[in-house]
């Protein structure tokens, strides 16, 4: 089971926009939709390593802001003719405060 | 003898309870029934109809004191009970007491009032009993303020509005109902309430309630204050759970009870809105109902188990339709059906899964709202009706519909441009001569070519006299719309649309919130078009523009301060070097446009880096926008041995002007003192050369991928002139050029010709000016300011650090 720790209130991400958080594991960044939805995956687009939590969420998928590769928020995978795929984490919303998977805390290989 | 049952709260979950309990044993309990509220049970969701005019209290009540009797139901009403003893089995009121061997709670909800300032009022109300009911009825030309865009809050706001109330709402959200509704179905809604004359205002958080004796005006955190001789809190309900806490039954969010309705005590039971049922609450009164059933039977000794099951949400405002159930937020799997008819402002949306609908919101014609309702309850597989399920159940099984063959049965008379009165028969008529093409037929007929709209209809009329389809159909702006850059601009004029999601819904957007191509477009055309009105959406924008600063390949940022025509002050110099210093900038570097770029600098010291700057007198240098960038200028006479005008100061001044204005793309200035052109005007944007009789301006120039000498626009003696027309010639770029065109581009595409013909009409340069005069207004600002400000720099620091947490 995951367990999970809170990373702050979900007012404090912007609706359409992203927050980053800085794990054991890389940075993460934590995605908020329109319809308040939260995502997180590595901030780190496949292609050239740009900062997803900088680019522009619409719907569900955000588009990276170096060279507009688009990724869908649930599953971290590449749309349309690029091919690669982002890390996704765990993370849910309780009560206004985001929770994301604990086992970011450590690193990959102490886990 | 019989056992003695007592209940808390005469609402419309107890009321049901009772009315199953005495149908299946008449005779097995002796009830005594409490009440807050002096009087019996009435149905609280026809309180907005009272409060409309539409019915009286009279009309809503459920059970009259005649029915109590007939039931031998001992009423206790306004009497709160205060006190529940469990040891000795009784309840104590605040005049008496009263034994039981089976107590139910049922004491519904309480509603939330936001802790602010002058929240205790007169004048302050809930919407919850008649109480408040009748003080909002007395709102007759009085000015009343909601909190709270929900379903309450609006059918509280309908309801005074129908007084003759003058009502704002205010929602803390971007949209109206956003729990229930998602932004385009909320901008419909948004849409009809303001037709009816309620003020709406979104993302708008309260601050204080203001007034001396009672309340008087409501001021919103950004200042904005609402006149306000009532003000109903309506931002949300939470369970009664005081009595529950107080005896020390389980209480979480709300009193914990099992699938047989029983809490943790087996003699006490609950239902209804004040009960927490798996981890689940209820609002809506399907679910109260499935629990008043269960309860019934729980307390005839049967077996029973509460399983709540989905609702749906109708908002009962008289006019305005919406139907909203399931899960419509989007998901891996998930698909969307979306219809929009802009025309009639509906809006229908299918979330599909696994082939099921797991959602549906709807507006404006919500008839097969509960068909919907129906297949996603029974989890209908859709597949085999998936084409036409939007359509609803009329057009089941029916043969699949063919758009040409619509178009085909129309008369010759049937009129296809509402604009230009271009009937069927002309746009046949004029194929038939020649005109093969959308842009020929617009030139011809002028059929599509005012607001545009009809664009589609057009085209398929063209391509049943062509037998195909219609060649050079303008390329949408994006793949979420095919509507055209120049289509989207002119139906946001003609049709007033003020935001992105009515950009969206009125113009049938194909997908749901865009994309990275057509929002920064969008947000550009609007703020355009509506300087006063329409709010910069920072989330639409590409990072650089809602970072102030360009992002570099390693993710770190350049900072550019400005330099006012280029010019710089030892002063400026020095708090340039100390915050490079301050903020180990690994390189400080001279720019093309006469000013210093600090590089390398991490996002969290942005707005701290900013606020030095800004303590020196230094604003954003926009090197990042598209927008006014840099005005080059070489000294001019003031020093130069050949200058032959101030070219400093006319910059500094242009520069003073334009600052902080958006344009379709970036727009760079340059004010050479003398033709020998030492600030290489000619390949600028907008380039000013003076020469002894004056200033000689040209347009169009570039030195990017593309590199292009300006050409002349016109020549003036006249500083002032001169400045007016770069002025006038940027607004009309403004308003007219392409999201993303250069200024050459538009050009080539409009021509010199009508842009000088423009610019030549003094009336029309006056207007431009004044135009861009209005927009600067609101955008000659310095956005470092406004986003280092203490409540705003923490925003740039990562929300949570977890390596910290790793360490301790």
């Amino acid at each position: 089971m995951t367990i999970f720790v809170d990373i702050g209130s979900l007012d404090d991400i912007p609706r359409q926009g992203a927050r980053l958080v800085r794990t054991a594991q890389g940075c993460v960044a934590v995605f908020r939709t329109a319809d308040d939805r939260v995502f997180a995956l590595d901030d780190r687009c496949p292609h050239k390593g740009g900062p997803l939590s900088e680019g522009i969420v619409h719907g569900t998928s955000v588009t990276c802001p170096l060279h507009n590769w688009v990724f869908d928020l649930n599953t971290g995978a590449a749309q349309g003719a690029d091919e690669g795929r982002v890390r996704t984490h765990p993370v849910r919303v309780d009560q206004g405060r985001v929770l994301i998977d604990a086992s970011l805390i450590r690193s990959r290989n102490a886990a | 003898m019989k056992k003695k049952l007592v209940i808390i709260g005469a609402g419309m979950a107890s009321g049901r309870m009772l009315e199953q309990l005495f149908d299946a044993a008449p005779d097995a309990w002796d009830v005594t029934l409490f009440n807050a509220e002096p009087r019996g049970n009435y149905n609280r969701l026809m309180l907005s109809p009272v409060l409309s005019g539409e019915k009286t209290y009279e009309q809503i009540v459920t059970h009259d004191a005649d029915w109590y009797a007939a039931h031998g139901v001992t009423c206790r009403f306004g009497e709160p009970v205060v006190r529940i003893d469990r040891a000795a089995r009784v309840v104590h009121s605040n005049r008496s007491s009263a034994e039981y061997d089976a107590l139910v709670i049922a004491t519904g909800s309480a509603p939330f009032i936001i802790p602010v300032p002058g929240k205790d009022l007169p004048g302050v109300v809930a919407y919850r009993d008649l109480e408040d009911t009748q003080a909002m009825m007395a709102t007759e030309g009085k000015d009343a303020v909601v909190i709270g865009g929900g379903l309450l809050g609006l059918e509280a706001a309908a309801g005074m509005a129908a007084r003759g109330a003058r009502v704002t709402v205010i929602h803390l959200m971007g949209h109206l109902m956003e729990r229930q509704l998602d932004p385009a179905a909320g901008y419909l809604l948004q849409r009809d309430l303001e037709k009816r004359g309620i003020t709406v205002h979104c993302k708008g958080a309260t601050k204080a309630i203001l007034g001396h004796d009672r309340a008087e005006a409501v001021l919103l955190e950004d200042g904005t204050v609402y006149p306000a001789d009532l003000v109903c809190m309506a931002v949300g309900i939470r369970p009664e759970t005081r009595l529950a806490n107080d005896a020390h039954l389980e209480v979480e969010r709300g009193i914990v009870v099992d699938d047989a309705m029983r809490t943790s005590d087996p003699h006490v039971f609950a239902l209804g809105e004040c009960v927490e049922h798996r981890g689940q609450l209820f609002g809506l009164v399907a679910p109260l109902y499935d629990q008043a059933k269960v309860l019934a039977r729980t307390l005839m000794d049967e077996a029973a188990v509460f399983a709540p099951v989905q609702t749906a949400t109708k908002l009962k405002v008289t006019g305005c339709d919406l139907f909203s159930a399931g899960d419509f937020a989007e998901a891996e799997g998930r698909e969307d059906i979306v219809f929009r008819d802009p025309g009639r402002g509906i809006y229908k949306r299918l979330v599909l899964e696994n082939d099921r609908i797991a959602g549906v919101v709807m507006y404006g014609d919500t008839a097969d709202g509960s068909w919907f309702y129906g297949l996603m309850k029974d989890g209908t597989d859709v597949s085999g009706m998936r084409d036409t399920l939007i359509f609803g159940p009329a057009f089941q099984g029916g043969p699949s519909l063919d758009p040409m063959a619509a178009v085909a049965a129309l008369p010759p008379e049937a009129e296809i441009c509402g604009c230009n009165g271009v009937s069927k028969a002309t746009i046949l008529t004029a194929v038939a001569g020649g005109a093969c093409t959308l842009d020929a037929m617009r030139s011809c007929t002028k059929a599509s070519a005012s607001c545009g709209t009809c664009t589609g209809l057009v085209q398929q009329v063209m391509a049943l006299a062509l037998g195909g389809a219609v060649a050079e159909t303008p390329a949408g702006l994006c793949k979420c719309t095919d509507h055209s850059h120049e289509d989207v601009r002119r139906l946001i004029r003609s049709m007033a649309l003020k935001s992105i999601p009515a950009v969206m819904q009125e113009l049938g957007w194909k997908t749901v919130g865009g994309c990275h191509s057509c929002r920064p477009a969008l947000n550009y055309y609007l703020l355009a078009e509506w300087p006063l009105e329409y709010r910069d959406d920072r989330q639409s924008r590409f990072v650089n523009e809602r970072n102030h600063a360009n992002i570099q390949k390693d993710g770190t940022y350049s900072v550019v301060p400005r330099m006012w025509g280029g010019v710089t002050t030892p002063a400026e110099l020095r708090a340039i070097a100390d915050a490079a210093e301050k903020y180990n900038v690994p390189m400080v570097k001279v720019t093309g446009g006469q000013r210093i770029d600090l590089l390398g600098v991490r996002k969290e010291d942005l707005p701290h880096m900013w606020n030095d700057l800004n303590a020196a007198g230094m604003v954003s240098g926009a090197a990042y926008s598209k927008g006014l960038r840099t005005v080059k200028t070489c000294v001019g006479k003031e020093f130069c041995r050949v200058g032959t005008q101030d070219s400093t100061g006319l910059g500094i001044k242009l520069e003073k002007r334009m600052w902080g204005s958006w344009t379709p793309h970036k727009l760079k200035l340059g004010v050479s003192g003398c033709p020998r052109n030492c600030a290489e005007a000619t390949c600028k944007d907008i380039g000013v050369v003076c020469v002894d009789s004056g200033y000689n301006i040209s347009i169009g120039g570039a030195a990017g991928m593309e590199v292009k000498e300006t050409v002349a626009l016109a020549s003036t003696p006249s500083e002032d002139e001169a400045i007016a027309i770069i002025l006038a010639v940027t607004q009309l770029y403004r308003e007219n050029a392409r999201y993303l065109d250069r200024l050459w581009k538009w050009m080539d595409k409009v021509g010199l010709d009508w842009i000088k013909a423009q610019i030549d009409d003094p009336a029309t340069r006056a207007a431009l000016v004044e135009r861009f005069e209005i927009s600067q207004s609101v955008y000659r600002r310095d956005p470092w300011a406004e986003l280092s400000t203490p409540t705003e720099t923490p925003r740039w620091a990562p929300l949570a650090d977890l390596t910290l947490e790793a360490a301790e």
